[in-house]
Order: structure tokens, then sequence, then C-alpha cells
């Protein structure tokens, strides 16, 4: 009874927060509601037993969002209203409903036709964290692997995007040009 | 999950709060007196013997002051923030074990709240979504100097959380396990087991990462008083920026029995003894925070993060990798 009464009111939480993050017209909100219903969704994952994913839930994203904030802070004065263009939103309210309608079709029907077996079952005597490693450095270990080269790869782009002179390379220069190019930078500091 | 269960759950919940609500009000008293007699004057002294009631004078004013919510804030935000702070500090609190555990009447007490299996990770996160409470007051509170001071809490928050993480997960590999109460019993032989004998990189990393997480002098720059005010506190009154002091204080309490637990073989082997220890180490950490707010000046935004990504976290990598290869061969 305690898990279907959570269920129920953290999916209300959730689905509230999101549907003020769409509407509202103020930045602050709009950030704010998505960092709680980040948060509520770990709730979901603490009723299913699933700690380690919980926990990882609200690290990750309370960064992310976190990051987002950043963001909006940089880009607007976030204590004023932003004005938004308004569509016809008879239009994005069909879209919505269909779209929540099949999402609801599509993880209902292997429930309904009885078929799901647990590809991965749980591991006797393995507490939340071993298990989670087990599947990720088997199964899943190649995706997880190209998944922190792809990192990788972004967190060098973003260096070299934000480096200053990163085209040049002191190691290829000789002992004179790096002497002007440095009188250069000196010259520019006085002026 | 039967009554007994939860009616004793709310009951240790309640006991949590309420003990550390008032610890979080002492604690403002400890560390004036503390600073006091470092700068070598008195402190506190008119208000009862010792100027110990000046914590029910402070309460007395914070409550009754008015709550000004100023125009061209955006209210709602505003209102929200302290809170933020204040309630994941405690909730935090719910998976540290605080005691070990006792009986009382014929009844066995555990005195932790959840003992979840991923306790660790459970209190880094709530504590990190604890600095959403000065961000969310800075960006909600129409004023340049709150605003810079959203801007450095956002910055501190991405940057050491990673030197938090990445030191104590050379320990975590070590024990195996994510629960504090596994930590503990890791290094329950006594002095020799202590963890902070193998990881002391560990060791200074965190404690290191716990002032800018909690927001104390080194690195004090979310409400440094001598270049933007109070921060994010300064457009708040009354109760609303107690609750920010509340949540900070209360923060410093649960950090410091987070260290000895990890680090310093916690309550040990579950003795009287080692009940009066784990409390004797967290007092001393506790200090040790008023004690560097007295010695040490603040660094400046540039100097923390260059510390945090130059410095600390190259020296948690190396850690992990050297551990990682020791545990190996």
């Amino acid at each position: 009874m305690f898990e279907a009464i959570a269920f129920y009111l953290f999916a209300f939480l959730t689905i509230s927060m999101f549907y003020i993050a769409v509407t509202t017209q103020q930045a602050l909100y709009a950030l704010s509601a998505i960092a709680a219903g980040m948060l509520f969704i770990s709730a979901f994952f603490f009723i299913l037993g699933a700690d380690f994913l919980g926990a990882v839930q609200i690290i990750v994203y309370s960064g992310a969002v976190m990051a987002l904030y950043a963001f909006g802070m940089m880009f607007f004065d976030t204590t004023r209203e932003v004005k938004e263009k308004h569509g016809n939103s008879m239009i994005v309210l069909g879209l919505s409903v269909l779209v929540a309608f099949l999402v609801v079709v599509i993880f209902a029907v292997p429930l309904v036709s009885g078929n799901i077996t647990a590809l991965y079952p749980i591991v006797e005597g393995a507490g939340n964290t071993q298990e989670v490693g087990m599947v990720l450095f088997t199964k899943y270990l190649v995706p997880f692997e190209v998944a922190a080269i792809m990192l990788l790869v972004a967190m060098v782009a973003g260096i070299v995007l934000a480096g200053k002179k990163m085209d040049l390379s002191l190691t290829l220069m000789n002992e004179a040009q790096i002497r002007d190019m440095r009188d250069e930078e000196n010259k520019k500091v006085l002026s | 999950m039967d009554t007994a269960y939860l009616i004793e759950t709310i009951i240790k919940v309640v006991v949590v709060l309420l003990i550390f609500s008032a610890l979080a009000g002492i604690g403002t008293y400890f560390e004036r007196k503390v600073l006091a007699f470092m700068q070598r004057r008195l402190g506190p002294m008119n208000v009862g013997p010792f100027g110990l009631l000046q914590v029910a004078a402070d309460g007395i004013k914070l409550f009754t002051k008015e709550d000004i919510i100023p125009t061209n804030v955006v209210a709602k935000v505003f209102k929200l923030a302290p809170v933020i702070t204040a309630a994941t500090a405690f909730m935090a609190a719910a998976a540290i074990p605080f005691l070990p555990e006792f009986t009382l009447f014929g009844y066995t007490v555990h005195p932790i709240v959840a003992d979840i299996n991923i306790g660790i990770l459970y209190i880094l996160g709530i504590m990190g979504v604890g600095l959403y409470g000065p961000l969310l007051g800075g960006m909600a509170s129409a004023n340049k100097f709150s605003l810079l001071s959203a801007a450095r809490g956002a910055a501190v928050f991405i940057s050491y959380e990673v030197v938090t993480g990445l030191s104590i997960l050379a320990p975590i590999m070590m024990v195996g396990s994510l629960s504090l109460i596994d930590f503990n019993n890791y290094q329950a032989g006594g002095v020799g087991d202590w963890i902070i004998w193998s990881q002391p990189v560990a060791f200074v990393l965190f404690w290191i990462a716990a002032f800018a997480e909690t927001g104390r002098t080194p690195f004090h720059l979310i409400a440094n008083d001598h270049e933007i005010i109070d921060g994010f506190g300064t457009e708040y009154s009354g109760m609303r920026w107690g609750l920010f002091f509340i949540g900070e204080y209360a923060n410093m309490f649960f950090i410091s029995f987070v260290i000895p637990l990890i680090f310093l073989g916690g309550y040990g082997d579950g003795s009287l003894l080692g009940a009066l220890g784990l409390l004797g180490k967290m007092a001393f950490f506790f200090f040790f925070f008023l004690w560097t707010r007295a010695a040490w000046p603040d660094v400046r935004p540039d100097q923390l993060m260059w510390l945090c990504w130059k410095v600390l976290m190259p020296l948690a990598v190396v850690n992990i990798v050297i551990t990682g290869l020791v545990m190996m061969f």
C-alpha cells in the first residue's frame, strides 16, 4: 500500500513539475521545476529497489540542471518574464496527447501479451551496485566504452574551441618566433 | 512494512531534526566564542552566563523580524530557496549512522534513519542539491551581488562535486561497498585499521572539498562579506535568512560526522568508548571549521578553480589509479 501511495504521489508531482516547466514564462520557474522533476523521478528508482540508479539520477541531473542554470544566468535576466511566440496551441495539445498515448501503448503491449522476460535476471546475493556493474561490464561493455570516448572527444573539442591561440604550437616554432609572439603580447598589455 | 518500524522511523526523524536544529543554533555560539578567543576578544558575554542565552536571543530576533519580500524578486523561488538549503541538509542526515546500535529498555535502536546500501552516494547527491538553495536565492533576488554569488555557487558546485566523488572513490574500491555502516565495520579492528593510513591523499582531498561543499572560510566565496555583501543572503530577512544559516551549520555537523565515518574508524566496535570517540572526532572536525575561519584568508574565485581542476582533481585521479594497481597486484 505504501508503494502505491508513493508511486501515485510522485507520479503526480513529476508530471505537474514538467507541466510547469513547459507552460511557465518565467525562466527561473522552468529551471527549478525541471530540477524538482528530475529529483522526483529518482523516487521511482527507490520505490523499485534500484537504490544505486536513484542516487545516480540525483547526482547526475542535479549537476546537469545546474549547468542549465548557468546558461540561464548568462543569457537572460532571470527575474523578468520571457515573451514567447504562441502558435496554434491546439496543434501542440493534440500532438502531445497523441505522443503520450503512443508511448503508453509501446510500453503496455509487451506487458499485456505477457511475453516479457528478464534477459539478465537478478544475481542472488549481489547488491544493487554490484548488479549494475556486472551488466555494465559484460553485456554493455562496448556501449559504455564508446560513451566514454564520446565524452572525451567532447571535452577535447571544448578545450580546443575555448582555448586561445590553439592553432599555434610552441614546439614547432623557433626561439625568434616565440620571442616575437611574447613581445606582441607585451605591447598589447602596455598600450 | 510494519507499524513498529514506521513509528520508530518517525521518532528517529523527529529526534534528528530537533537535535541538529538546536545544535545549529549552539554552533553559532561556539563559532562566535572560538573566533573571539582566537582574536583575543570576549565574544557574546551579556545575555545569560557566558553569553549562553545569546542563541535564544538571536532565535527570538530572527523569528519576530518582518519577513520582507522585495519588489522585483521572483517571489515563489525567493521564498523557496532557504527551505531547500535547510531541508536538503537534514535529508542528507537520513543515511548517516550517528551512533552504534544500542539497547534502550530492551529494544534495539539503530541510530540511522534509513540504512540504504548506497549511503555515501545518497549523502553526496543530497549535499550537492543543497547548493540549489544559494543558487536559487541568488538568482531570484534581483540584486547584482546576489547574482554574482549564485554564479560562484554554480561554479563551486560543478567543480567540487568532482573532487569529492573522485577522492572518495579510492576508499570505496577498498571497502567494496557504499554503505557507511560497512565502512565502519571495515575499520572496526582499531586504530591500525583506519582507512586514513592507507588513503591519506583521499582523506586530505575529501576534507578540502568538504570546505567547498559547506562554503566555509577558505572557500567562503558564495557569501563573501567583504566583496559581495552577504551574497545570496543580501535580500533576505528574518527567519528565511535564518534557514540558510541552519542549513549551513547542519551541513557542517553532518560532514563532520561523515569524514570520521569514512576515514577515521567511525564508532569502531560499537562500544560506549567508540561512540564517544565518534562524537569526539565530530567535535574536532567541527572545531577545525571554526579554526580555519579564524586563521586563514579567503582564496580568490580563480584560485579556487585553479586549485580544483589543476591540483586536486589530478591528484584524486592519480590516487585512484595507484589504489587500483595496488589492489590488482
